[in-house]
C-alpha cells in the first residue's frame, strides 16, 4: 500500500470495504484517523450509514399477495401424490 | 449446515404437513415477491415467479440435500426463474455481461468535482464542498413516503447486478458470503457492486433531502 495518508476521495471509495471489515490492518488506521479527524467525512460516513439504514426500511413494506390459498390447494395435490413412505405413519391409515 | 429450524420445516414438507408450508409461506412471500420484482416488468409477473418458485420447492425438496441454507436454496431457486423471464422479456441483457469486466469498477462514488483537483492546494482531493449532516434533518422527512420512494427510483435505476446485491444485502439483510452463493459472485466483487449501488442511492437522497 501506499505511504501517504488517505485522501477525503481515496476515503469515500474504501466506506463499504471498512464496514464489512475488508480493509487490510493499515489501511483500517489510516480510515480511522482521517475519519477521526476529518468533519466532511465523518458527515459523508454518516450519511453512508444513513442510506443503508433507510434502504433497510424497505424490508417493512408489505406487497399484497392474494396467492396463499391458491398455493395451498396446490400444496395439497401436491401431497397427494407423495410416496406412502414419507407420509407420517399411524395417522393416514 | 442446516440449523434445526431448517431441518423441521424440511421433514415437515416432507410429510405434507401443511401448517408448516403456511408458515413458510408466510415467512417468506413478501421477500420472494420483492425479489421476483427486481428482474419482472410487472407485479403479475413477479406473483407468477414466485408461484413458479413454491412449486418448485415443493417438487424438488424430496431431493434437498442441506448443503446451503434453506433460505439461499429458495432464494436462489426463485432468482433462477426470474433471471429466465426477465431474459425471455428482453429485460435482462445488462446481466450476461461478465462480471470480471466490471465495467462500473472506475466510476467514482462521488462526482470529482465535489473534490480540490491535484496538486494546486494545501489538502489536494479535500472536499470542495463537504456533505451535510443529515442528523440534522427532521425524522419526518428522512422516514417519509417520499424519501422511500426517491429510494426505489434509485434502485430502479441501478446496473442488474448492483440491484440485486443491495437488495439481498441491505433490504433482505443477508450476509455476504449469502449473496455471494445465491449471485455466484466473488466477496471482492460483491462489495465493490455493493458500494456503487450504496453510493448511487446516497447521492439520490442528497439530491432529495438537500433540496
Ligand atoms: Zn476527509
Amino acid at each position: 500500500m501506499d505511504e501517504h495518508d488517505l485522501t477525503c476521495q481515496e476515503l469515500v471509495e474504501l466506506v463499504t470495504d471498512y464496514l464489512e471489515g475488508a480493509l487490510p490492518e493499515t489501511q483500517f488506521k489510516r480510515f480511522e484517523e482521517h475519519l477521526s479527524g476529518c468533519h466532511d467525512c465523518h458527515h459523508y460516513f454518516d450519511q453512508m450509514r444513513f442510506t443503508i439504514r433507510l434502504v433497510g426500511r424497505l424490508s417493512e413494506s408489505h406487497l399484497s399477495s392474494g396467492a396463499k390459498d391458491e398455493l395451498l390447494d396446490l400444496f395439497r395435490d401436491w401431497k397427494k401424490e407423495l410416496p406412502e413412505q414419507e407420509k407420517p405413519e399411524n395417522l393416514e391409515e | 449446515m442446516l440449523t434445526i429450524e431448517d431441518a423441521d420445516i424440511i421433514q415437515g414438507l416432507r410429510r405434507g404437513d401443511e401448517s408448516v408450508f403456511a408458515s413458510l409461506f408466510d415467512g417468506y412471500q413478501n421477500s420472494l415477491l420483492r425479489l421476483a420484482l427486481m428482474y419482472a416488468a410487472d407485479q403479475r409477473l413477479a406473483e407468477e415467479i414466485v408461484q413458479e418458485t413454491w412449486l418448485a420447492v415443493l417438487k424438488g425438496i424430496h431431493r434437498f440435500e442441506g448443503r446451503s441454507a434453506l433460505k439461499t436454496w429458495i432464494y436462489s431457486i426463485l432468482i433462477n426463474r426470474a433471471k429466465t423471464v426477465a431474459q425471455h422479456e428482453g429485460r435482462y441483457n445488462n446481466l450476461t455481461l461478465s462480471l470480471d469486466e466490471q465495467p462500473e469498477s472506475n466510476e467514482p462514488s462521488v462526482p470529482v468535482d465535489r473534490f480540490h483537483p491535484d496538486d494546486d492546494h494545501p489538502y489536494p482531493h479535500h472536499w470542495l464542498n463537504g456533505p451535510s449532516d443529515w442528523g440534522d434533518l427532521p425524522e419526518d422527512k428522512l422516514l417519509s413516503d417520499e424519501t422511500q420512494k426517491v429510494i426505489l427510483a434509485a434502485i430502479d435505476g441501478l446496473s442488474p447486478n448492483q440491484r440485486e446485491v443491495i437488495t439481498l444485502r441491505d433490504i433482505e439483510m443477508l450476509s455476504s458470503e449469502e449473496a455471494c452463493n445465491i449471485l455466484g459472485i466473488s466477496e471482492s466483487n460483491q462489495r465493490v457492486l455493493l458500494h456503487r449501488a450504496r453510493a448511487k442511492v446516497r447521492q439520490a437522497l442528497e439530491g432529495y433531502l438537500e433540496r
